[in-house]
């Protein structure tokens, strides 16, 4: 088990240096001059080509790309002297457009991410797995019907238009909440909960859909196993039966999936972070889109990438716990 | 056989299924005494509802599609209409089953000395957990598991098909049940091992004194463990007799079919296997009068009578067999007495 974890680790950091080559070559080739961009429109050549060697787009493209990988490890150093400055480990480098280290940049937009993240996966597991399993346990009855539509609407729907609904019909028609302004729990825990809800209620209905289709279908599929009628003729009560026979059946690909929505997820939701205006990664990925910010955009790019990579192993090592029959001797 | 207490008594058992497309007439009209001890063959096609009727004995009927009528009474309570309780209390103590394909029938989550475990403590929850530690491996032993300690601890993917198929009868028996169903015990198994289990099963019989139902469509498996039979085609029963009596003088014209069917080294066919003409009939749509008249070579020898009535089950021949079929008795012996051996 630990050489299988070990190995997994192994392959996944060689993964994320080979998206780290194809992404940063790939921005890289965008037909863009990033020192053109350190300075507004009537920026003169001699700040540009200035701005260039500071900030190394004068090197050649596999130079660069070795500054940046070791800028990751032990920092980097811009310019010298009077203008000198520098971005300590791990530096993600330095965005002309918002002037600042894209690790900082990062760093400041992550934990709304993750609240964000966080509170709409608990959402949509409970309501996902919860409604998947009503649907199951009444099949063919109203719950079950309704639990159908839910997932065809869920499925369908565009993230934009249901949080563009949750927010007009919540804060503008009934009035109920405040238009949400996003405030860091830390400094007043009411006021986020106010900003988040909506957000999380948004996520959570796009997402519980596929949840509720997974959970019933495996449920429904684990309760026509044979293993499943030999624990009722053992005489297991109906809820033992449902907890450990087609309940942990039933477990195995929700685990799986959840892991990499979730992962995805904390690489930012561009769009959900949009609507409510959260200042979250994935509002300052489409913000370096817009102003063509390489280095935020290889940053942000990267950050989702170990997510997502991590997720893999993370899923891979849980399956092994949670299914004896692909555990690694 | 009289002088033995019954300890399963199915009275007019009839089971339906709610499908798209109809109603399923799976089991119809069945009646049949288990007693202590006994065992009793229950041998047809796929489709005949042998396997329903196994599951009607213990309720394992889906409880929305599945309409069961008439009477199943185990223990002096009547499985059909006792509240779930009462059912789960003779689940896996009174009634015990052993299910056809050992590969799905263990759940892979958890270890096979759990699974044993799990079946005691549900009927022994004052059991310590020493005491049951201890029956796993009286159980693991009986079944004849070498290394019960260590093995006690693995999944069920690490054992092959016999040895899971000991495991499922090692929780069928961990509790003494007094009867035993077997629905196709040995069917999914490798012929060396369907033997062996085959006198596993035997021999655990004697030991507890349990009566088993063995549910097969193998005549050679009943015809080594059982000592009565029951023949079904089409959800009922059509000959029921003493293994003995259905062999030498078989009396339904579907047994003969059946008996014709078995391959045997000694009667040289030309290297062609008999077969029964045509195909078990959609349970959706049963033939009127007796379902086996399309098949049936002597139907028309009893005019239109096949085609509109259903024949009972009634005594034929000079042997104790009871046939469900409008034949003539002189008849059904000329033909029963040649077909058998």
């Amino acid at each position: 088990m630990f050489l299988f974890v070990v190995r997994r680790l192994f392959f996944a950091v060689l993964l994320l240096l080979a998206v780290s080559v194809v992404t940063y070559l790939l921005f890289s080739a965008l037909p863009v001059d990033p020192a053109a961009l350190t300075c507004g429109k009537n920026c003169k050549p001699d700040i540009i080509a200035a701005n260039r060697i500071r900030l190394g787009y004068d090197k050649s493209i596999v130079e660069q790309y070795w500054l940046f990988l070791k800028g990751i490890f032990v920092g980097r150093d811009y310019g010298m002297g009077q203008a000198a400055f520098s971005c300590p480990a791990p530096s993600f480098g330095y965005s002309f457009a918002q002037h600042e280290c894209v690790t900082t940049l990062i760093g400041r937009t992550f934990p709304v991410t993750a609240y964000l993240s966080i509170g709409a996966f608990i959402m949509w597991m409970i309501i996902g797995v919860g409604s998947g399993a009503i649907a199951a346990l009444n099949k063919g009855k109203w719950q079950d019907r309704l639990a159908n539509a839910f997932t065809a609407v869920g499925v369908s729907l565009p993230t934009f238009y249901v949080g563009l609904l949750v927010l007009f019909s919540v804060v503008i028609w009934l009035g109920i909440l405040p238009f949400p302004d996003y405030v860091s729990p830390l400094e007043d825990p009411i006021k986020f909960l106010n900003a988040m809800i909506l957000p999380w209620l948004t996520l959570a209905i796009l997402s519980a859909a596929s949840y509720t289709r997974l959970t019933r279908n495996g449920m429904l599929e684990a309760m026509n196993e044979d293993f499943v009628r030999l624990g009722v003729a053992k005489g297991l009560s109906r809820s033992v039966v449902l907890r450990k026979y087609v309940m942990r059946a039933a477990m195995v690909p929700i685990v799986t999936i959840a892991g990499l929505d979730f992962a995805s997820l904390l690489g930012g939701a561009i769009i959900t972070e949009s609507v409510f205006s959260l200042p979250g990664m994935g509002k300052l990925a489409i913000r370096s889109v817009v102003e063509s910010d390489l280095p935020v955009l290889v940053g942000t790019t990267l950050v989702s990438a170990v997510f997502i990579v991590l997720a893999n192993v993370i899923v891979d090592i849980m399956y092994g716990v949670l299914d004896p029959r692909v555990r690694v001797k | 056989m009289s002088s033995q207490k019954p300890v399963l008594i199915v009275e007019n058992l009839s089971v339906s299924f709610a499908t798209p497309d109809g109603i399923v007439h799976a089991v119809n009209d069945l009646s049949f005494v288990l007693h202590e001890g006994e065992t009793l063959g229950i041998v047809g096609e796929s489709g005949s509802g042998k396997s329903v009727t196994a599951a009607s004995l213990m309720r394992l009927n889906n409880s929305v599609t599945a309409t069961s009528t008439g009477r199943v009474v185990v223990a002096g309570v009547d499985v059909l209409s006792a509240s779930e309780a009462d059912v789960r209390r003779l689940r896996g103590s009174e009634i015990a089953m052993v299910f056809q394909d050992p590969m799905s029938a263990l759940n892979p989550y958890y270890t096979v000395g759990y699974q044993i475990a799990e079946a005691y403590e549900v009927h022994h929850p004052e059991a310590s957990k020493a005491q049951v530690n201890a029956k796993v491996l009286e159980m693991m032993t009986k079944v004849g598991i070498p290394n019960p300690a260590q093995r006690a601890d693995e999944y069920p993917h690490q054992f092959s098909g016999g040895m899971r198929q000991r495991i499922v009868i090692a929780i069928a028996l961990v509790n003494d049940p007094k009867i035993l169903i077997a629905d196709e015990p040995t069917t999914a198994l490798d012929v060396t091992v369907q033997a062996q289990i085959l006198d596993l099963m035997l021999a655990l019989q004697v030991e507890n004194g349990m009566a088993i139902l063995l549910i097969t469509h193998d005549l050679g498996v009943i015809a080594e463990v059982a000592r009565d039979v029951l023949v079904m085609y089409a959800g009922r029963v059509v000959e029921k007799a003493d293994v003995e009596d259905l062999f030498e003088i078989p009396t339904h014209p579907y047994s003969w079919g059946l008996l014709g069917a078995v391959a045997s080294l000694e009667v040289s066919s030309r290297g062609h296997l008999r077969t029964i003409e045509g195909t078990p009939p959609s349970l959706l749509n049963l033939p009127s009068g007796c379902a086996f008249h399309p098949r049936c070579s002597f139907a028309s020898e009893n005019g239109s009578r096949c085609t509109t009535e259903t024949p009972l089950l009634v005594q034929k021949g000079p042997k104790h067999s009871f046939s469900a079929c409008h034949l003539p008795v002189e008849r059904i012996v000329e033909i029963g007495q040649k077909v058998g051996n």
